[in-house]
């Protein structure tokens, strides 16, 4: 039994006891269970449906290949590699450039947001520059990186780092503006100088925010990378999709489409972890 | 000594919609090293702007502040702060928050270690060591803010509204807590608070504030804070002469605040 109810914490099934008393549940959202035994259900379901439809060859193969299909390719690809590069060099190929163009948008995003919150001269210079590039979507500098910079790698990690920067920005302005005047008023007359009281009290104050706005443009970047690859690119997941696409072989297409599937998600359970370790106060002040 | 001398200050500044407030008018006192004062009144008197002026967060358009013969210009360690709640350090443990000023000024880590062992030893949190300070309860965290204030030796508390967020037990238990810390360490002290019977129990010395234009209406010198450190509180608080105080300056404060409903409704006309 306890082994039982030890296995069901550890996969999110086990169940707060108080909840099954409240009567008021509609608009209770602590009263919301997580559903994990739902989304159990789900994944199965959608598994047996392409399973079983495509058995059934309900849908032309061309428009949605079944799961035995994209399994062979899988194997295949991971053995043989895909158009001159293996499997792990395009997935490598393209969480390289996010890596790269996203450290790239904290390192200047983190540290312009921290002075547009701090100073009026930066803020008022910037606002408009980061308001304006802001809502447009990174893609839309494709045809600019490519012609200052080709189909090489320096075109994607300049598009990534765009797709980041004003994301982390936004973000650490956010966290600048959430300090507590309280927890800066006690630091100086606890005899902290500026520098201390940036160190000390504003970054690690800023820290939640920045974390969410990494969520973020880490999302951002991994679309923005995939997208940026379908249009022009030699390896990476989305020249994978897009390569395929030209042959009509929707095996690989939609075996890229779960390998960034996956991967995103990978990536956002990892950065959730993080950020559980890090800023363990978070939503807890 | 370091006595702490308010002389002739007055705040008055501009509101953007360009009307002028007199947020202080002319307020001067003096305090003696190891008095306790506290001070009351309602909202709009002046009492955190007087506080923000002390502590250095405010510069007054006339008037100086000095503490040991020392005009003042800026926060600094001579003057700690306590505030009502949220100016603790998350990120921090208890002992790190406490250890907070030490550290800023390069005191070697064995050194910190013990005047954090002995603060919360003090504040009756010596189990809390190593626990985050968002785990405590509001009356803990208030004890840490206590301890991390006095870690840094100051020669003056500036406390605003500490106990304001608290429930009424532990409140009362608090009181209690900063005459203790008060006897023992000899500091002074300036308490704001929005509890007459707090302002009364706590203060050696009560200054009741009034609004438009923020004044000191009155002071009273009171027994109540020393019998404190002997007597048993919920009897002092009993005590005819405490009731009769109490009820003295409710009544001027409730006349006070009639006085600026009257003059609001007729701004309104």
């Amino acid at each position: 039994m306890v082994l039982i109810q030890q296995v069901k914490q550890v996969i999110g099934l086990s169940e707060d006891g108080l909840t099954k008393r409240k009567t008021v549940t509609f608009g209770d959202t602590s009263a919301v269970a997580n559903g994990r035994t739902w989304s159990i259900l789900s994944v199965i379901t959608m598994a047996v449906v392409w399973y079983v439809g495509s058995a059934l060859e309900f849908i032309n193969p061309i428009f949605w290949p079944s799961p035995q299909a994209v399994w062979e390719q899988f194997i295949n690809i991971s053995g043989e590699g895909y158009r001159n590069f293996s499997l792990l060099e395009h997935i490598w190929a393209s969480l390289y450039r996010i890596l790269i163009g996203f450290a790239l948008g904290c390192l200047v995003g983190v540290p312009l947001g921290f002075a547009m919150g701090l100073s009026e001269v930066i803020k008022g210079w910037f606002d408009p520059v980061v308001e304006f590039f802001r809502p447009i979507p990174p893609l839309a500098f494709i045809p600019l990186v490519i012609i200052w910079s080709g189909i090489g790698e320096r075109s994607k990690i300049m598009l990534l780092f765009f797709a980041a920067l004003w994301v982390m920005v936004i973000a650490a302005r956010a966290g600048v503006g959430s300090v507590k005047l309280s927890k800066i008023h006690a630091a100086y007359s606890l005899g902290a100088s500026k520098k201390q009281v940036l160190l000390h009290v504003i970054l690690p104050n800023s820290l939640p925010e920045i974390f969410t706005g990494m969520r973020v443009a880490m999302g951002i970047c991994w679309g923005t990378v995939v997208a940026a690859e379908l249009v022009a690119a030699e390896s990476g997941v989305g020249f994978m999709i897009m390569a395929a696409s030209k042959f009509l072989a929707t095996d690989v297409v939609v075996l890229g489409v779960i390998i960034v599937g996956l991967i995103g998600y990978s990536i956002d359970i990892l950065m959730r972890k993080l950020e559980a370790k890090l800023i363990p106060w978070k939503g807890k002040t | 000594m370091s006595d702490l001398v308010v002389n002739n200050v007055s705040m008055v500044f501009d509101t953007p919609s360009g009307d002028q407030v007199e947020a202080l008018q002319n307020v001067s006192f003096s305090l003696k090293q190891g008095e306790l004062l506290s001070i009351l009144g309602p909202s709009g008197c002046g009492k955190s702007t007087l506080m923000n002026i002390v502590a250095g967060f405010l510069a007054p358009t006339a008037g100086k502040v000095s503490l040991a013969s020392t005009e003042l210009h800026g926060p600094g360690s001579d003057r700690g702060m306590v505030f009502q709640q949220g100016a603790l350090f998350e990120w921090l443990s208890v002992a790190e928050n406490v250890g907070f000023g030490p550290m800023m000024k390069g005191t070697p880590k064995e050194q910190i270690k013990k005047t954090v062992t002995e603060l919360l030893q003090i504040v009756g949190l010596q189990d809390f060591y190593d626990k985050p300070v968002y785990e405590l309860s509001g009356g803990m965290q208030q004890r840490v803010a206590l301890a991390r204030c006095l870690a840094n030796d100051p020669d003056v508390i500036l406390m605003d509204e500490p106990l304001g967020a608290l429930d009424a037990l532990t409140r009362e238990k608090m009181q209690s807590l900063v005459l203790k810390l008060w006897k023992e360490t000899g500091k002074t002290i300036i308490l704001i608070t929005h509890s007459v019977e707090e302002a009364l129990f706590l203060g050696e010395k009560l200054f009741v504030m009034a609004p438009r234009p923020g004044r000191i209406k009155q002071q009273y010198e009171l027994p109540f804070a020393e019998a404190g450190l002997v007597e048993d509180p919920r009897e002092i608080k009993a005590s005819t002469e405490f009731i009769s105080k109490r009820e003295e300056i409710l009544s001027m404060i409730w006349d006070m605040e009639e006085e600026i409903m009257g003059q609001v409704e007729m701004a309104g006309d």
